[in-house]
């Protein structure tokens, strides 16, 4: 293998300069990459080389990729709305495999532990590498160096932003949907694979040379509402099954009965109360995960106690969110990834309730996006430093085991907070320097602890304003301290030189990079 | 005797435990094998540890698996320590140093309105335990231990005592059924307990032979500390013996009911409403105040029942007692909120003060609210209640 070449960002992390043979920015800091030039664009097409009826039906899946014209060194996209219920992407690349196909870039939104099924391909060359969040034994494959080469994470606004700038030009999209018509006109809000929302097939719908819907629930035109267009798609294929509703709906949409977690939630939900941004007409986002859910439900609590009304929550939506709705409490959903079948049903019945896209949620490359106009978001991190850096693709002990999803975008909304335990097992969250960087410091205002809360430093307005809350407030020093105390200081994991995957800020520039583990 | 020994837990629901197999061949020196989910970062200081136990143990030959899941530091010695013991009979002990933030006492009058229960060989449920502020957690070592995990319990719960920060709960430890309890007791005491809970109390005669135990153990240590002690009433003729048993030792601050064992030994279900063991309550409670010490009531079940916990407070409350135990930390908050002083506590309070504040400044060396004579403890208790009620509106 040759040496990589690399360079030091702004962050003063070392990162390469070339990702699988392309140039590659280097971060330059949060706000000061600015690209010239023109978005991608796809081919000119014409009608006269469609169905005049409009019946892009075609007979199967392997026509459709064919008829697309499939071939070596291809990049294939798919979108994670079924989660860990997908049954498409296996299925996509099972007919590369029986067609012969080598060296393709699959290009998922998400991946999800359904897809340890791809490993094989990636063992005997049809897949050559993965361009998405590396979920449980991928990531395991890939952090051990298993991958030909080298895997791209993106956030979610990245990952369209990537696209529209043309860094990643699909070839092929392959666009699961739970409703569509013989246009290609589909949505995710009926059928045995409902999901809710197709948002993060826009981008692949409106760039990919090739389009494919493929449906388990053929609907006459129209199908509406069209939350994927069909004068974007080329074939539309007819499928017995395309998820496991089972696994669709996601399994994480609990509140947690943990103590310590709700006690996290508890106490993030009281310092935004002491801050002051719980006030009527704000808004927030919090994840799906049991903590983040928790959070909510305190929200809830402190809103109904006070009176307060929410102007709109943005992120996933699931029944919690959904009973804020229709209580009265928050006036809008701007769903990005529907989580339950409450959402779905609230979705297809509630005018609140609106879905949204990486587009206009997240895309950097724009004319501004909604992260921004959020007040307050809440989300998780592997680990956090001295310096408010946060880690959330990889584990101290440097495996690659989870995508950056929204969480790089929601980092520009007003308040950022991490609820995260202080340590996990015995593994420290509190660390002096992240393992990989993901999310710079200067954007992250809070971290809540079991054992304490730090606000960082230049939020001098959040200090000021929960002073005298009774909250316990500490230094990121005190919380390392106190997490180093009770587990010991960690070894530093052995890694090799090999560059297994590179992690990509906002704007496409590489905020840093991940190591092969040492066996 | 035994060949190979083991101790700990591990499985998948396991967390910040580990399994410890051990052999003591008569040769070969120390082999410790190691399978840790947090092998590449603490891997080599779990192996150092593991050497430097055996080590203090006085033991030069040894086979020992560790199957860890994120054990501290404390867990692992413990659960090495207790391997061994299962082996041979060994003197030598390995205890952890004591963290400075453990060196605090508690007087008699503190409030104990929420006491919780932690399963004495359970690590991931004592570390975050203070957290939840409960006024004391009890290490327990009787009926949430299974019979053949007591030995390794009570050094789980030793060490524990050591290295845990409850962020100012008071540090109980429930200990066996004597005879078994003494022996728990020669290993916690010298770790600074600040109570200690007499299960299946029926006599006066067992708390005396507690107490004198730990007299001992303290002297043995040249340890010179107060340990408050908390007898337990779980059966019939405990509740007949209520004030001899209240009364037996100057070290008992409360004494506690237990309905489960109780109702059991009456022969009736316990039920919701409680009517079966409301005589055994009152009595209890009569004894308790006749004796100075604070009544405390059985535990509430039902975790996920919130609602019928409250109802089980006010209750509680009304009868005379003075805190209950928690099963679930969640239980902390809604029983905290039901003991605390309402506001003709808070007056009664603020009268006894100021009677006693009248008092000292006349020179009067005795103090009168109204016809009744009011002992110091009642004033440092009056004191206490308004410093809290003031805690709480803040």
């Amino acid at each position: 293998m040759t040496r990589m070449k690399t360079t030091i960002n702004a962050a003063g992390r070392q990162v390469v300069s070339e990702i699988n043979g392309e140039a590659a920015v280097p971060f330059q800091g949060v706000d000061n990459y600015k690209p010239e030039g023109r978005q991608h664009a796809p081919p000119i097409t014409s009608c006269s080389d469609y169905p005049a009826d409009g019946n892009k039906v075609v007979k199967n899946l392997r026509a459709a990729l064919e008829k697309a014209g499939l071939c070596d060194g291809m990049t294939i996209s798919t979108h994670h709305h079924f989660r860990n219920g997908d049954l498409l992407a296996n299925r996509v690349f099972d007919i590369a495999k029986e067609m012969g196909v080598k060296g393709l870039r699959w290009f998922p939104s998400a991946s999800f532990p359904c897809h340890e099924h791809l490993i094989q391909y990636l063992e005997d060359g049809t897949i050559q590498r993965i361009e998405g969040s590396m979920n449980g034994p991928l990531g395991r494959f890939v952090s051990e160096g298993g991958m030909e080469g080298m895997a791209v994470l993106r956030s979610h606004g990245g990952r369209y932003q990537a696209i529209q700038d043309g860094e990643v030009r699909i070839d092929i999209a392959v666009i699961g949907a739970p409703a569509a018509d013989q246009f290609g006109n589909a949505n995710g809000l009926s059928g045995d694979s409902a999901c809710g929302l197709l948002g993060f097939a826009l981008a692949d719908s409106q760039y990919a040379e090739k389009v494919i819907v493929v449906t388990d629930n053929p609907v006459p035109f129209p199908c509406i509402p069209w939350q994927i267009q069909g004068n974007y798609v080329d074939y539309v294929v007819h499928v017995e099954k395309l998820g496991d509703p089972a696994q669709i709906i996601s399994g994480t949409t609990q509140i947690t009965r943990s103590p310590d977690r709700l006690l996290l939630a508890e106490l993030t939900a009281r310092f935004c109360q002491a801050a002051g941004i719980i006030r009527e007409g704000f808004s927030f986002q919090s994840g799906a995960g049991g903590t983040s859910l928790a959070v909510g439900e305190y929200f809830r609590k402190i809103m109904k106690e006070e009176g307060i009304r929410a102007r709109f929550a943005r992120g996933g939506s699931n029944k919690y969110l959904v009973s804020m709705l229709e209580e009265g409490l928050v006036d809008y959903i701007l769903d990005g990834q529907t989580f339950d079948l409450e959402g779905v049903r609230s979705m297809a019945e509630n005018p609140g309730h609106v879905w949204t896209t990486p587009f206009t949620s997240y895309n950097y490359h724009g004319k501004g996006n909604f992260a921004g106009l959020v007040d307050v978001v809440i989300l998780g991190a592997t680990e956090v430093d001295l310096g408010f850096n946060a880690n959330v693709v990889t584990h101290s002990d440097g495996y690659l085991l989870h995508g950056i999803g929204g969480w790089q975008n929601c980092l520009f909304s007003k308040t950022v907070i991490l609820p995260v335990p202080l340590f996990r097992d015995r593994v420290p969250v509190i660390r002096e320097h992240v393992t990989t960087l993901c999310g710079p410091g200067e954007l992250i205002d809070v971290v809540v602890t079991e054992r304490g809360i730090a606000i960082n430093p230049g939020r001098t307005d959040l200090i000021k304003a929960t002073r005298n809350s009774g909250l316990p407030v500490r230094t990121m020093e005190e919380l390392m301290a106190e997490a180093d105390r009770i587990c010991g200081i960690p070894e530093t994991p052995a890694l090799e030189d090999k560059v297994v995957a590179a992690i990509k800020w906002v704007d496409g520039t590489v905020i840093d990079i991940v190591r092969q583990v040492s066996r | 005797m035994k060949k190979s020994a083991i101790t700990g837990n591990q499985g998948e629901k396991i967390r910040s435990d580990c399994q410890v197999v051990l052999q003591l061949p008569e040769k070969g020196g120390v082999s410790i094998s190691l399978v840790s989910k947090v092998d590449r970062m603490f891997g080599e200081q779990i192996r150092q540890q593991a050497a430097a136990v055996l080590e203090t143990l006085g033991i030069a030959n040894a086979i020992l698996e560790i199957e860890d899941t994120g054990a501290l530091p404390f867990v692992i010695g413990a659960r090495i320590e207790a391997a061994l013991k299962q082996l041979r009979p060994v003197t030598n002990r390995w205890i952890p140093p004591m963290i400075e933030q453990n060196l605090y006492e508690t007087g008699k009058e503190r409030f104990r309105f929420s006491r919780l229960y932690l399963p004495g060989n359970t690590p991931s449920k004592m570390l975050n335990a203070g957290l939840h502020h409960p006024d004391g957690v009890i290490l327990d070592l009787e009926d949430s231990v299974a019979p053949e995990r007591k030995a390794e319990a009570r050094l789980l719960v030793r060490n524990a005592l050591c290295q845990v920060d409850f962020y100012g709960a008071e540090r109980m430890v429930r200990i066996n059924q004597l005879p078994l309890g003494l022996e728990d007791l020669d290993e916690v005491i010298p770790c600074r307990p600040h109570l200690v809970l007499i299960p299946k109390c029926e006599h006066a005669e067992q708390v005396v032979r507690v107490a004198e135990r730990i007299s001992s153990i303290l002297d043995a240590h040249k340890q010179e500390r107060q340990i408050h002690l908390m007898p337990i009433i779980e059966s019939c003729l405990g509740v007949e013996n209520a004030f001899e048993i209240a009364t037996s030792s100057g070290q008992i601050v409360a004494m506690a009911i237990g309905l489960e064992d109780y109702t059991a030994d009456l022969g009736v279900r316990r039920t919701e409403s409680g009517e079966e063991s409301l005589y055994a309550r009152t009595r209890l409670v009569n004894a308790c105040k006749a004796a100075g010490i604070q009544p405390i009531d059985s535990v509430y079940s039902d975790v996920d029942d919130m609602e019928g916990l409250k109802r089980n407070v006010i209750l509680s409350r009304s009868l005379g007692f003075e805190g209950m135990g928690c099963i679930h930390p969640r239980q902390v908050p809604v029983i905290r909120e039901a003991f605390v002083p309402g506001e003709d506590d808070i007056e009664k309070a603020r009268r006894i003060v100021e009677a006693f504040e009248e008092a000292r400044t006349s020179g009067s060396g005795v103090v009168a609210l109204g016809s009744k004579m009011i002992d110091p403890p009642v004033v440092k208790r009056a004191l206490r209640t308004l410093d809290l009620a003031r805690k709480l509106t803040k």
